[in-house]
């Protein structure tokens, strides 16, 4: 009892020593940081800033500010311009690259970046400690995927060299067309080995995190927001021009519309943070900005279990499908139906025509493959993974199918961490898929589907498919490149259908161009930070 | 003595938690690896696994887990790859028991006067309306009470910010929101505490020597029916301290509950059985706590 009064007795007198320290912890706890130039909404938070882990787009976007390859995308129309490496020579049969880098190249944290800090780079990537998932971005080098599968141990049989300082030599098993966009993909970013090799998975958390790009990273809160400063030790830091950005994970679309429509962000760019509710009537204003993405929609047949293993029935599902009720009624952005796998758009190619739209003709192949009106045909699942406008595509397939063929569809929605797992694992009958393609040519869509691909997923294999693909892969000629990979896609979505396509992405950005400048459309939805800036207001 | 027997108890009850966490995040579906893109050859899969020794047996992996426990170490994320739950936790649970820390004045600085008022002008028009709107908070869900706010206050009259967590301005709605579930709640215990506490005896004895009826209240019946709001502010509080997945993520509040949330559905099992020990600890804590503060309140309650 004795205690208990004096206890109280001290809370009575502390009463207001407890208030003020409560209104200080809130005033502490509010920041004083200064603003920044733009304040860019990015999506969730990243998974990693290490350009060897990462694999979302949205982390692609804060890495390549912070770390350059031998090339970066042009913010324009993200074509591969020099980065660290001002110029290159190819051999003339398209298979060593030789790289000259700057000779004014320094660390954010002063030291000079050299062509072992590219070697060092490459190699660290596909070292399989490292677990690197995006790797196959590198296995164009020589002896890279043994080296990355524990075939071979030393590093030095790997197709990646310094002669000296300033020279990279890259030395590819097959003539790569594109090896010069992929230079730019993040994957091949150069890290800085001095923080790697001391700090080891901290070395992002350690300040000041050394960067070959034009971005420092200044702050990283998780969940809260990551502040990235001007570089002034970046090569080309006079075409940097903001001095800060400020990036937000918002994986909310409504709390994302908010914070704009209320003035806290300026930028919003990813086509996921819009209310798919709203779509409609906001793709209308002047400050959302539409274009075509290299990406799209479609649904995947599992070929290895009937009825999809037959051909005809695989045709007739494809036929019957009214990709543009999908556009009309549900996605609402404006998307074009995708007749064929591969984007329009896309650099390099034009794709084959589709086997587009004919219930008549698909009634006439469901006949012929023994299910005459649907009669007979076994009850099938379609797998997709929680949300809400999978939903609504699965249920409006469901329909197109029960109408026009007379068979039924049921529908299995699992968590997307369950998904991923079961598509891979192909324990799925019909499943619903999407690709981004990673860089601007037909092989990012096509090469996935040649036999044992990690990313096929379909069971699907077919030799000349796979013969055709590895002859545009040892092809110099673009022409030629393109017609092989048009005859590989008219087997793919026209003559076999391990997929049917369903519609093209679209990608919108929203902000307003009178006070942000330094954002273009194009197809990879790409955004080099670099550009992106604040108008100063005319005085 | 009391008190530290009831600490040392509370050890073996963490260890079944955390062995039940672990155990449920490895018998769920799927995996934490898992992703869209698939790695181009079962080699990188293999060598991702084998980073996060996820090619163990799960009773070693779990003795691992226990030996950095010791340590004080909750583990590596295997979602964010750059934080370990130690920085989670250090970076989150600060803005999540601030955001819990106002929300649990608003349900205590509105809840009780309002409790107190409805009992206290029993069967009169306070009583009806104290009551509606007791019973409004708790009905209403956070996810339509924040919307409207953020329309009024933020869009329409441009008085406070939307979201995010900068300034004690951006502090009120959130605060607000989460808290008004426990205005009512704590309204209506009290109430009826009250109301069972003016049927007393010593309170009838009180007035018949003549006290005054608001002093009788105050001092007599309020003191009595404030027991059981206590002890349900004890798991109350422990609830608003690890942070609401709604709110923070209707704010953009970089609080711990949209991790206890996400990592689940991720299946990063460090990050949700770092958490739920948290959590268990944090609910062990404050209901001792509350134990103690019955000892302070009410001089009849004595532990041996």
């Amino acid at each position: 009892m004795a205690f208990a009064k004096r206890a109280r007795r001290i809370i009575r007198r502390a009463r207001f020593l407890l208030f003020a320290s409560f209104v200080a912890v809130i005033c502490s706890c509010s920041r004083r940081e200064p603003p920044a130039d733009v304040v860019i909404i990015n999506n969730v938070e990243p998974e990693s800033l290490d350009p060897a882990v990462i694999v979302a787009q949205a982390d692609m976007r804060i890495v390549s500010g912070m770390f350059e390859g031998l090339t970066r995308l042009a913010p324009e129309d993200d074509r591969a311009i020099p980065g660290l490496a001002k110029n290159w020579d190819v051999s003339p049969d398209g298979k060593i690259y030789t790289f000259h880098l700057r000779t004014n190249l320094l660390w954010s944290t002063g030291e000079p970046i050299t062509s072992a800090d590219v070697v060092y780079s490459w190699i660290r990537a596909l070292d399989p400690k490292t677990a690197c998932r995006y790797v196959e971005q590198l296995y164009y080098l020589k002896n890279a995927e043994d080296f990355n599968s524990g075939k071979i141990t030393n590093a030095d049989l790997v197709g990646v060299s310094a002669p000296d300082k300033y020279t990279v030599r890259a030395e590819l098993k097959a003539p790569t067309v594109f090896f010069i966009d992929l230079c730019a993909f993040q994957t091949l970013a150069v890290v800085p080995r001095q923080a790697i090799e001391r700090y080891g998975d901290h070395w992002l958390r350690v300040k000041p995190v050394p960067v070959s790009g034009a971005f420092e990273l200044d702050s990283w809160r998780l969940n809260d927001k990551i502040r990235l400063k001007k570089n002034p030790n970046y090569w080309d830091a006079t075409n940097t021009l903001s001095e800060i950005i400020d990036l937000l994970p918002v994986g909310s679309p409504t709390t994302a519309l908010n914070l704009y429509e209320n003035g806290q962000v300026d930028v919003v760019w990813d086509k996921e943070l819009i209310p798919s509710s709203l779509v409609d009537v906001l793709i209308k204003r002047p400050d959302f900005h539409k274009f075509n993405y290299l990406g799209d929609y479609f649904v995947r047949f599992n070929v290895t279990k009937k009825p999809f293993d037959d051909v005809r029935v695989r045709q007739a599902l494809a036929l019957a499908v009214d990709k543009e009720r999908i556009t009309k009624r549900i996605t609402r952005a404006g998307e074009q139906i995708a007749e064929h796998l591969v984007p329009p758009g896309i650099q390099n190619y034009d794709p084959p025509p589709g086997i587009g739209h004919d219930p008549e003709r698909a009634r006439k192949l469901l006949a012929e493959a023994g299910y005459p009106g649907g009669k007979g045909f076994p009850r099938f699942e379609y797998l997709f993974n929680a949300s809400p406008i999978h939903e609504k595509i699965a249920v409006e397939l469901q329909q197109m199918w029960r109408d026009e063929l007379g068979i039924d569809m049921e529908l299995r929605q699992v968590e997307t961490q369950v998904f991923w797992g079961m598509q891979s694992r192909l324990e799925f009958q019909m499943s619903k898929s999407s690709w981004a393609g990673d860089y601007n040519d037909p092989n990012t869509y096509l090469g996935m589907f040649v036999t044992g691909d990690g990313n096929n997923e379909t069971g699907w294999s077919n030799p000349r498919y796979d013969e055709l693909i590895a002859a545009a892969g040892n092809e110099l000629d673009l022409a030629k490149r393109e017609k092989l990979f048009q005859q590989a896609e008219t087997i793919l979505d026209h003559d076999e259908m391990p997929v049917i396509p369903l519609y093209i992405y679209v990608g919108i950005n929203y902000f307003d161009t009178n006070k942000i400048a330094g954002i273009w459309p194009n197809i990879l939805d790409d955004h080099p930070l670099r550009a992106v800036h604040r108008i100063k207001p005319k005085s | 003595m009391y008190f530290i027997r009831r600490i040392l108890f509370a050890i073996p009850l963490l260890l079944v938690i955390s062995v039940l966490a672990f155990a449920l995040m490895h018998l769920a579906p799927g995996s934490p690896f898992d992703t869209e893109r698939k790695p181009a050859s079962p080699i990188v899969e293999e060598n991702i696994r084998a980073k996060y020794h996820a090619d163990e047996p799960v009773w070693k992996q779990y003795g691992e887990y226990l030996n950095g426990l010791l340590h004080g170490d909750f583990g590596a994320s295997l979602k964010y790859q750059n934080h370990s739950v130690n920085d989670i936790i250090a970076q989150g649970l600060p803005v999540s028991m601030l955001l819990g820390g106002l929300a649990f004045c608003i349900a205590m600085g509105v809840g009780i006067p309002l409790g107190f008022l409805t009992a206290a002008r029993r069967g009169g028009w306070q009583d009806y309306a104290g009551s509606f709107v007791a019973l409004l908070t708790v009905c209403v869900p956070s996810f339509v009470i924040a919307p409207f706010m953020i329309l009024i206050f933020a869009m329409k009259l441009k008085w406070l910010p939307v979201g995010l967590w900068i300034t004690p301005w951006h502090m009120i709605m959130p605060s607000i929101t989460l808290g008004a579930y426990f205005v009512g709640k704590v309204a209506r215990i009290l109430r009826e505490g009250m109301l069972d506490a003016a049927q007393s005896e010593f309170v009838t004895a009180a007035r018949a020597k003549g006290l005054g009826e608001n002093a009788l209240l105050l001092k007599h019946v309020l003191r009595i029916a404030l027991l059981p709001v206590v002890s349900y502010s004890g798991p109350m509080l422990a609830d608003l301290l690890t942070g609401s997945f709604v709110v923070e993520n209707i704010f953009q509040i970089p609080g711990i509950g949209v991790f206890l949330v996400n990592s689940c559905l991720n299946l990063d099992s460090t990050v949700v059985v770092g958490l739920s020990l948290l959590y268990a600890i944090l609910l062990i804590g404050l209901n001792l706590l509350v134990d103690f503060a019955y000892t302070l309140l009410d001089p009849r309650v004595k532990y041996e």
